[in-house]
């Protein structure tokens, strides 16, 4: 009853269907990569998870109670969500910008309280944002900015925690760096979900697996099960090698696949 | 900082002030001006009561709004190009106002005039945001904004021309120019409550538009409900813009100005910058005010003229300054 559950969830943009009846629950202490190719429905499954597309059939339940039916505020809180390649409009300072993701305590950037002070610094030194703090976000590199606007997400310290491809833009280490702050969030209690295109970040850092083609869950569960050769033909359209090494999945693509899908 | 700068910024309205009511044909010292307003001096204090104190006061509110609705569109817009004026606004009021005007409708110190005012206003607003649609880039505002301005300037010296009006072309000049010319404590009460109630719902605005700094989505995400902030500054941008055209004409590029001028002094928060734009803007009305009396000319210059040459020239400056990232950020 604590997970964040999608019931036979639809989603129509304009004339487009883009999720056809999705049902999945992602529960606390869990990292889930969301995985899927280009227009699978990866970006509005997770907007319509954080209740900012309204379905067009079934229902997000957090809890048990309806997500839609609850206050904008209790809503916030509960729930931080960073959407994919954001911008700042304003040559902010990284702090404040960070210091926004406390709006939904009542917070704001120059009067917050000290716990939410305590978060912001947390956040910031957990993405490796220490000595940015005044800078303008503005003007710093599309990694360093997407590191803020991570941090931004994790200040709030909500217990559901969405984020659209929050990787993308980094360099190897800073993915590795952002991908544990985001697991040990799940370690902690919180609910965490991951839109992602790495396969072999997700293998690595996810507990579960979330593999979206075409607008429906075409798996889910532990990345082994998930990111099977087979899978990875079907929905990727890629042939890779899937093994085990010394526990850890190993993912090799060694081509685009051929058939009648894949032309 | 902001403390400091806000009593500066009210520190330099009320030099201004003082410098507006003792500016004139007749030569009132500022002591005499500011006892004249307290004691009964005889034509000094009817000069400064009556002539001079209207003007000053609808300066510094109609410069207010102004400067508050331009960093209230530029933060719900999230775009430094964004006010009223450029979008047509004024003109669009003015349409409004000469139409119930010039035809008889009302008579010149009517509520119906700032009410047909704002209709104007609210109008064009709808019509440049209905063209260029929800997701859009700032040229395309921009440039529906100036077909409606445009549009609606025309049309108001159409209407004008039309109407039985002898002084049609002084009359013209007026509406599309501006003039806090000749105004009375009348103009004051037709406009102020108005643009009591347009701050109101903008100061309300502030910490939504602090979130959208993150764009729609994350504002939302926050607990912000961008549907009901965008009604919200837009509703009051046109009761704040129609009131003040109403009784002073069109009167541009404050709005564009001011926030920009304080900006940088409040760290660049949109919800911080407000109520210094506003002053910004009073203070710059004021000012301009108190320069279109110095200027020496025949008739006095428009303040619409004046407000006008120094505008431009800011605005080509903010779009040759930011011309790269202008080409693709949505309005």
């Amino acid at each position: 009853m604590s997970a964040l559950a999608a019931v036979n969830l639809q989603v129509r943009l304009g004339w487009r269907t883009v999720l056809h009846g999705v049902t999945l629950a992602l529960e606390p202490g869990r990292l889930t990569a969301v995985v899927g190719p280009n227009g699978a429905g990866k970006s509005t499954l997770v907007r319509a998870l954080a209740g900012l597309v309204v379905p067009s059939g079934g229902e997000v339940t957090w809890r048990g109670s309806a997500l839609r039916a609850m206050q904008a505020g209790a809503r916030s809180r509960a729930l931080a969500y960073l959407p994919q390649g954001g911008t700042v409009a304003w040559p902010l300072p990284v702090r404040d910008v960070v210091a926004l993701g406390r709006i939904p305590h009542g917070e704001r950037p120059g009067a917050l309280s000290r716990e939410g002070a305590a978060a912001v610094e947390r956040a910031m030194a957990q993405v490796g944002l220490k000595g940015f703090e005044g800078r303008p976000v503005t003007e710093l590199s599309g990694g360093e900015r997407a590191r803020t606007l991570l941090a931004r997400a994790l200040a709030t310290e909500a217990p559901i925690l969405l984020a659209d491809e929050p990787v993308a833009a980094l360099d190897p280490r800073h993915q590795l760096i952002v991908l544990d702050v985001l697991r040990q969030r799940a370690r902690a209690g919180a609910i965490v979900a991951v839109v992602m295109h790495d396969l072999a970040l997700a293998a690595r850092f996810a507990d579960a697996v979330l593999l979206l083609d075409r607008g429906a869950v075409a798996a889910m569960g532990p990345p082994a099960e998930v990111l099977t050769e087979r899978r990875l033909r079907e929905s990727f359209g890629i042939e890779a090698r899937v093994t085990m090494a010394d526990g850890d999945l190993v993912i090799t693509a060694r081509g685009p696949s051929s058939g009648p899908d894949f032309p | 900082m902001h403390r400091t700068l806000t009593a500066g910024l009210a520190a330099l309205i009320l030099g201004l002030c003082l410098a507006s009511l003792t500016l004139g044909p007749a030569p009132i010292s500022a002591a005499t001006a500011t006892r004249a307003l307290v004691q009964d001096l005889g034509p000094a204090s009817v000069i400064v009561r009556e002539i001079r104190l209207p003007r000053t006061v609808l300066a510094v509110l109609i410069g207010w709004i102004f400067g508050l609705t331009g960093a209230a569109l530029q933060g719900l817009l999230r775009n430094p190009l964004a006010d009223t004026a450029v979008f047509g606004a004024p003109q669009a009021a003015a349409l409004g106002a000469v139409l119930v005007l010039y035809f008889g409708l009302v008579g010149a110190l009517s509520w119906a005039l700032p009410a047909a005012a704002i209709l104007g206003a609210l109008a064009s607003i709808a019509l440049v945001v209905m063209v260029a649609g929800r997701e859009t880039t700032i040229v395309v505002l921009v440039l529906s904004g100036l077909a409606v301005g445009s549009l609606a300037g025309a049309a108001t010296s159409l209407a004008i021309s039309l109407s039985p009006n002898p002084f049609a072309v002084t009359e013209i000049v007026f509406w599309l120019l501006g003039s806090l010319e000749d105004r009375s404590s009348v103009h004051v009460l037709l406009a102020a409550p108005f643009i009591v109630l347009a701050s109101a719902l903008l100061l309300l605005a502030a910490p939504g538009l602090r979130a959208l700094a993150l764009g729609e989505e994350t504002a939302a995400s926050l607990g912000v409900r961008v549907g009901r902030l965008r009604l919200m500054v837009v509703v009051a941008a046109a009761i704040g813009t129609g009131a003040s055209v109403a009784v002073a004409g069109s009167i541009g590029f404050v709005g564009l100005v001011a926030p920009h001028l304080v900006r940088p002094l409040v760290a660049h928060d949109p919800a911080r910058a407000l109520v210094p734009a506003g002053l910004a803007g009073a203070a710059l009305l004021l000012a301009a005010d108190c320069a279109v009396r110095v200027i020496p000319s025949g008739a006095e210059v428009k303040i619409g003229v004046l407000t006008a040459l120094l505008g431009v020239p800011f605005f080509l400056w903010i779009i040759a300054r930011r011309k790269a990232d202008l080409a693709d950020i949505p309005a």
